[in-house]
């Protein structure tokens, strides 16, 4: 059978699918609401650095007057002049330890500062004056965030009294202060502009992760059900090869995955202030080579599974992983050495990995070669194992 | 009338240990309406299945249009049409989208396959239809452009797996009506299955029972029943007040007694052979202290042949199938992999 009719039987096929895709509304608005109601969810669930705000954190003042001077309450309204122009936290009265112990129990607040009663008496007796910061151990992340957050503005404000001091004392101007204080400063560069920001973190990643998923779940879907209805059959008994049948589901799928791949391109662009630095072209390719390398697996998971409900179940085990362990969400280098063993045996770690390179970090396609020989490989060697299976699976 | 269309030799299918079709032989001539009549999980579908290539055979051979199913399955796939006991269409499309598909699928060109569609379309009265989703059709409707959808690459061999099963009588009587009209129009040869008796009877030229994976006879509908009655054979029923097992025996135990069919706890079927067969057989019961109440000299229907041929009902076998779906296969027997 030549290519070409190959190729015009599966343009057939794929016309089919699609079309029976658009003949329900619902189907084509869960087509978009799906990557918008992704990127909300992933972008949004974990905290950030900027995320934090209006946080309720319970500050205590003990600190002792010495001669009528209370250092403590310089310290307050300093904090609270901070606080207003960040608006970070909620500050709510408390009497000490216990009290904020009792107040983070009861989930009030989520974190707390106390000014010790020796705070006056220890800076004029020229020791440092203690700053106690409280956190909710229960939410490590959270905890560490506050802990944070919690040390700068202290530090900061400190540095603020130091500079004033030097100058009170000897004669150093506000302008040279800080050279004096800190003479290092740390100046923070990235390749591209821009600050990091998570969703430009994740979104290559889901769009390399909705393009798997529209293969591994569409293709086994598509193909099972048609056999579970017996549609299948009038394919199989016409002189249409089975490669055109399995190609054109792929087109139709692909074509599916592609348009939720730029929904999602375009949701981060114009909503999430992600700002792509490579080159378009050459993440459209990547896709395509994502699709490719994932091909396999999918007819793979088709040949196996009989039954569309067996396809759904062998599929939902395979993809789970592939999710959490590719580095979508979480960067693969911050797992366990094992886990990280384990993403780089996954296609989806060097497609989202490649995705993210160009899109992020606006790479060329000399810095991604290896995930691309990766995927390749990965592609072919599923086809090859994938095809006389099929053949298989197809004449029984 | 005798160019062979199909010829099925020793056509065998295995599943594990489950012999789904077992040494089946037919011929069927260019221009027949061919009958494989049987219960559900006889080993017709199976048997279709292997002709339309979509099964390989374990064993044996068989040509379709002249062409090998397993060597040259490509040759026969262009010859071809396909009705199966799933309709094979997409429900959320319109009729002419369904027909477009498996049209181009065929490799027809576009001003011929439009033509032929409006004509396959005015041939069961559907033009006003056209471009109507097929979800919004009755199940006759349905039925109607699933039957044409299969004729679209006009195909000289027409296979019809179950075409009534599920619709109501009028629909029934329009797809038999269409059948016929098929098979007069183009001279297409058909292959059609059915567990219905009435139906194999009114249409097909030849008949082939299957039971068990065998096909038990194969004659026309009125050789069949000459089997069992006509010639020299006759079939009776007894009506016998005090009927038992001793006058049972009795009656089966008679050299020319050829079948006895237990209908009842008071009648019974008896198939003859000879001149004097019946007053061999009223000697015989008399003997045996019978109180015969009533006998009659029947005109056999297909199903008193299935009867006689195999020793039960086709309609047992019915209510022992398993699912709706018609899987051929009795349930424990269904194997790991799929029947198909």
């Amino acid at each position: 059978m030549g290519v070409r009719r190959v190729l015009r039987h599966s343009a057939w096929i794929c016309w089919k699918d699609l079309l029976e895709f658009s003949r329900s509304k619902l189907r084509v608005a869960m087509l978009i609401i799906m990557p918008l109601f992704m990127m909300m969810m992933v972008g949004f669930i974990f905290p950030t650095g900027d995320s934090i705000s209006q946080q309720p954190v319970a500050l205590a003042n003990q600190d002792l007057t010495v001669n009528g001077t209370s250092l403590g309450d310089g310290f307050v309204v300093q904090l609270e002049a901070v606080n207003d122009q960040t608006g970070m936290m909620e500050l709510r009265d408390a009497t000490g330890f216990d009290d904020i112990k009792t107040m983070i129990q009861e989930g009030k607040v989520s974190g707390g500062i106390i000014v010790p009663p020796t705070f006056t008496a220890d800076l004029l007796a020229g020791r440092q004056g203690n700053i106690t910061i409280m956190t909710d151990q229960s939410n490590p992340q959270m905890s560490s965030m506050m802990q944070s957050v919690l040390t700068q503005v202290i530090e900061q404000l400190g540095t603020q009294l130091a500079e004033h001091n030097l100058n009170a004392t000897y004669d150093i101007s506000l302008e040279e202060a800080p050279a004096v204080l800190q003479p290092y400063n740390v100046e923070l560069k990235g390749i591209v502009p821009g600050d990091p920001n998570y969703f430009e973190f994740v979104a290559p990643g889901i769009m390399a992760m909705v393009v798997m998923m529209s293969l591994m779940t569409g293709l086994p879907h598509a193909i099972s059900y048609e056999k579970d209805m017996g549609t299948l059959d009038g394919m199989l008994a016409s002189p249409t090869s089975r490669w055109a049948i399995i190609l054109g589901k792929v087109m139709a799928q692909t074509t599916r995955g592609l348009i939720q791949g730029f929904i999602i391109l375009l949701l981060s662009v114009l909503l999430f202030g992600v700002v792509i630095h490579g080159s378009i072209l050459l993440v459209v390719l990547l896709i395509l080579l994502t699709v490719f390398s994932f091909v396999g697996l999918g007819i793979l998971i088709t040949s196996f599974a009989d039954k569309e409900e067996t396809a759904t179940m062998v599929m939902m085990t395979l993809m789970f992983p592939m999710m959490f362990l590719s580095g979508v969400f979480f960067p693969v280098q911050q797992m366990p050495s094992f886990m990280q063993t384990l993403a780089s045996f996954l296609p989806l770690t060097y497609a989202a990995e490649a995705m993210r390179k160009v899109m992020v970090l606006g790479a060329g396609p000399g810095a991604i070669m290896t995930d691309v020989v990766v995927l390749a490989v990965f592609g072919i060697v599923l086809l090859v194992i994938a095809v006389p299976l099929f053949k298989r699976a197809m004449n029984r | 009338m005798s160019e062979v269309a199909i010829k099925a030799t020793d056509l065998t299918k295995r599943f594990g240990d489950f012999t789904a079709v077992d040494h089946v032989s037919f011929e069927v001539n260019k221009g027949q309406i061919f009958g494989l009549l049987g219960p559900n999980g006889a080993g017709k579908s199976t048997a279709i299945r292997m002709l339309s290539t979509l099964s390989i055979p374990t064993e044996g051979s068989a040509t379709v249009a002249g062409f090998d199913v397993q060597k040259e399955d490509g040759k026969v796939r262009e010859h071809i049409g396909l009705v199966s006991e799933k309709m094979i269409m997409y429900d959320e499309l319109t009729a002419r989208e369904n027909l477009t598909l498996f049209g181009k699928l065929y490799d027809i060109p576009r001003d011929a396959l439009n033509k032929r569609i409006g004509k396959l379309l005015g041939f069961v009265r559907m033009e006003q239809w056209a471009d109507h989703r097929i979800d919004t059709f009755s199940t006759g409707m349905k039925q109607r452009i699933n039957v044409i959808r299969a004729l679209v690459n006009q195909p000289e061999i027409l296979f019809l797996d179950e075409p009534t099963l599920g619709l109501d009588p009028q629909s029934t009587a329009e797809i038999r009506e269409l059948v016929r009209m098929i098979n007069i129009e183009d001279r297409t040869t058909i292959i059609l299955t059915t567990h219905m008796m009435t139906e194999a009877d009114m249409l097909c030229d030849k008949i082939g029972i299957m039971d068990h994976g065998k096909i038990v006879a194969l004659d026309t509908s009125a050789g069949l029943k000459r089997s069992i009655s006509g010639n020299d054979t006759t079939l009776f029923e007894f009506e016998i007040a005090n009927l038992d097992a001793r006058i049972l025996s009795s009656v089966k135990a008679l050299a020319s007694v050829s079948s006895v069919v237990q209908d009842d706890p008071t009648h019974i079927k008896v198939s003859s052979v000879g001149n004097d067969s019946f007053d061999t057989l009223v000697d015989v019961l008399r003997k045996n202290g019978a109180k015969i109440r009533t006998v009659k000299n029947l005109e056999p229907t297909l199903e008193d042949v299935f009867l006689h041929i195999t020793g039960h009902e086709v309609r047992d076998e019915v209510a022992k199938a398993p699912t709706p779906a018609h899987r051929d296969g009795p349930p424990g027997m269904r194997p790991k992999k799929r029947v198909r």
